[in-house]
């Protein structure tokens, strides 16, 4: 698990928040999905988003990412426009779809991994290495030293060197998840939203997940909707629980666990 | 597809085309085939007398280079097909569109010697009492611009089309249906005589290309070469498209369009720019075929022949490009065979084929080429362990 991506130093000097969701709404056909949800997450912070089914977490993340409209409600995407510049620059995500929120700096994992499986492992990475996004750029496109670095560090993180060459569609599903995880790295986001990442995985690996969003969150923000306890309990962040569409509680994961809403409407007595 | 890293560490020192094909046997062999067709039927035609067994007729040439223009036709459907999951049932608008272009210089090549012995207007326009050329025939008594409109007129309708469809993403089935009513369409309004393109007669009674009779051996023989010469280029653009990373983009967009949009890729450009290039390599096909078959008219608009081209594909195997040209050059062999021999039941053959390869060829011929392959070598590897061992225990 070590790496040189954990190296901690680049600390932001900016405090604006990475990501800031404010009243935000969706309604299909008159159901709230989201109803008027507010929710900051600070740079370099990890975040847990737990709920019970239909809390509205998916669309959240849709909504974030360019796939969703909402309504109503203000969500603003923090980020230096340059790598390394100090100056920051507020997006207003409402206006971007899928392709721009990516390239802006927010990646995305989904609940069902999701890897090109008919390409291999390597390819799969290289694809998602960050820039070159134009028609032209790929056509032509050879991989350059650096690049080449970086494929190496990130199978090396994800433990795939070996079988770099593999079809990714021959890999397991935990597997999957990771390649996935490796991928959204190559993007080299700001902000990490993951969805439901230890889904079919086995003890070991969720452990070793949790593990690997810890080194992660040394040099990025992240966002993790997951169910299994055990696993937020392993990440040790502030959890936020929601519920019909907006937020139920936040605190730590001991904090929220004795919350009486939250009880009542998610863990059950 | 095999080691990546490998190739882009040795692919320093190597040519292009090299790089190209290395690990294309498949394309390998069919280039070489395909040269060799392109030097020796010629040959076989003009210097071998009909007498000899080695002489190739004119008209066996000449539904070769039909094959050919097929086999082209073919590839472009399998570029965006089998490599971006777009299923173009509307894929013979394009061939039609570079046939027309085609045409219209041809007819304007055949100056005061039609029925009519007008110099300016077409046969068709005397009869409509048309009293000038249309604006949009104008320039096409020029070579070099009609050639450019091979390219350009199924290029901008693909693009407008395209730009059109992949914006509102729309996909799938829905796709495949507004592609079939686009050539549908286009065979109605070419249909009518108005529409200024000989209506339901089309275009014919050519006399000469560039100056070179048409009915002559060697004009035969030179079309055939541009044939394979043309399939030859359109295959290896096809390939250059899918091995570099615009073409493993096209491979994440037909696996899982959702996973390539959150990479940061913009789906709707690239297939927008793979449906253009297929749709010119189309129209370049359709460009060689009305020459040698000497017309071209609204049938080719039909929606059958667009389905048919996906059958061609899918019997020699989609998302491998050689697979197309092995299917369409097949399928069509037999068609000319059969509608021959039993021309009523060839379309019920025709679906069966389509049917039996869809159940138990998923992978077309060439998948079936490359099992038993795969079988041969485990059996000799087996064999060769089952020697080793024989011989462990002499020893």
């Amino acid at each position: 698990m070590s790496s040189s991506l954990s190296n901690a130093t680049s600390k932001h000097i900016d405090n604006s928040p990475v990501l800031y969701l404010d009243g935000v709404s969706v309604s299909f056909d008159g159901f709230k999905a989201l109803n008027n949800l507010s929710l900051t997450i600070e740079k370099g912070e990890m975040r847990a988003i737990i709920g019970p089914n239909g809390a509205g977490k998916t669309t959240m993340m849709d909504v974030i990412t360019g796939k969703t409209r909402p309504d109503e409600g203000i969500i603003t995407f923090n980020t230096s426009a340059n790598k390394g510049s100090q100056s920051t620059t507020d997006y207003d995500l409402t206006q971007y779809d899928e392709a721009d929120v990516a390239n802006l700096g927010v990646g995305r994992k989904f609940q069902k991994p999701s890897v090109i499986e008919s390409l291999t492992i390597f390819e799969n990475l290289e694809m998602s290495l960050k820039g070159g996004r134009s028609i032209w750029q790929s056509l032509f496109h050879k991989l350059s030293p650096e690049q080449k670095l970086k494929l190496d560090e990130i199978l090396v993180l994800i433990d795939m060197a070996e079988k770099a060459d593999d079809l990714a569609g021959n890999l397991s599903h935990g597997q999957k998840q990771w390649l996935e995880i490796g991928m959204l790295l190559g993007q080299e986001p700001e902000l990490l939203l993951i969805d439901e990442p230890a889904a079919g995985m086995t003890d070991e690996e969720t452990m070793k997940t949790a593990e690997l969003f810890k080194t992660l969150a040394k040099t990025h923000s992240l966002m993790v909707v997951e169910h299994d306890m055990d696993f937020i309990d392993a990440l040790n962040c502030k959890v936020t629980v929601l519920n019909e569409g907006s937020v139920l509680a936040e605190g730590t994961l001991q904090e929220v666990k004795a919350n009486e809403d939250v009880i009542e409407k998610y863990l059950g007595r | 597809m095999s080691n990546s890293q490998n190739i882009q560490a040795s692919s320093v020192k190597l040519g292009p085309l090299t790089t190209l094909l290395m690990n294309d046997k498949g394309g390998r062999r069919l280039l070489a085939v395909l040269a060799a067709l392109a030097i020796f039927v010629p040959l076989l035609n003009l210097f071998v007398p009909e007498s000899s067994i080695f002489h190739v007729s004119t008209y066996t040439m000449t539904l070769l280079g039909k094959y050919l223009c097929y086999a082209l036709l073919a590839v472009s459907v399998d570029l965006i097909w089998g490599y971006c999951g777009i299923l173009s049932l509307g894929h013979g608008a394009f061939f039609a569109l570079g046939g027309y272009a085609m045409g219209m210089y041809l007819m304007m090549q055949i100056g005061d010697r039609g029925v009519y012995g007008n110099p300016d207007l077409p046969d068709f326009m005397v009869f409509l009492n048309w009293q000038e050329l249309p604006w949009y025939w104008l320039g096409f008594d020029n070579f070099s611009f009609a050639m450019v409109m091979v390219l350009l007129a199924p290029g901008i309708l693909a693009f407008v089309f395209g730009a059109l469809a992949f914006r509102s993403r729309v996909t799938g089935v829905y796709l495949s249906i507004i592609t079939q009513a686009l050539t549908y369409a286009l065979m109605l309004a070419f249909f009518r005589n108005d529409m200024g393109f000989g209506g339901n007669n089309g275009l014919t009674d050519f006399k000469d290309i560039l100056g070179f009779d048409l009915q002559a051996d060697t004009t035969r023989a030179g079309l055939f070469f541009f044939s394979a010469l043309a399939l030859m280029i359109g295959y290896l653009i096809s390939r250059f498209i899918v091995t570099s990373k615009l073409g493993r983009v096209l491979i994440a967009i037909r696996d899982s369009e959702t996973r390539a949009r959150f990479l940061g890729y913009r789906v709707e450009y690239f297939k927008l720019f793979v449906f253009v290039v297929s749709a010119m390599l189309a129209g370049v096909a359709g460009a060689l075929y009305v020459p040698q078959v000497g017309i071209i008219n609204p049938g080719e608009f039909a929606p059958l022949l667009s389905i048919e081209m996906i059958i061609w594909v899918a019997v020699g195997g989609r998302g491998t490009l050689f697979g197309a040209v092995i299917g369409a050059i097949l399928v069509n062999y037999a068609k000319t065979y059969f509608t021959g021999a039993f021309a009523e039941i060839w379309l019920f053959m025709l679906g069966g084929l389509f049917v039996l390869t869809t159940l138990y060829l998923p992978k077309g011929i060439i998948g079936l080429w490359q099992q038993t392959a795969d079988k041969l070598a485990a059996k000799k590897m087996s064999k060769l362990q089952a020697g080793d061992l024989a011989e462990g225990e002499k020893a």
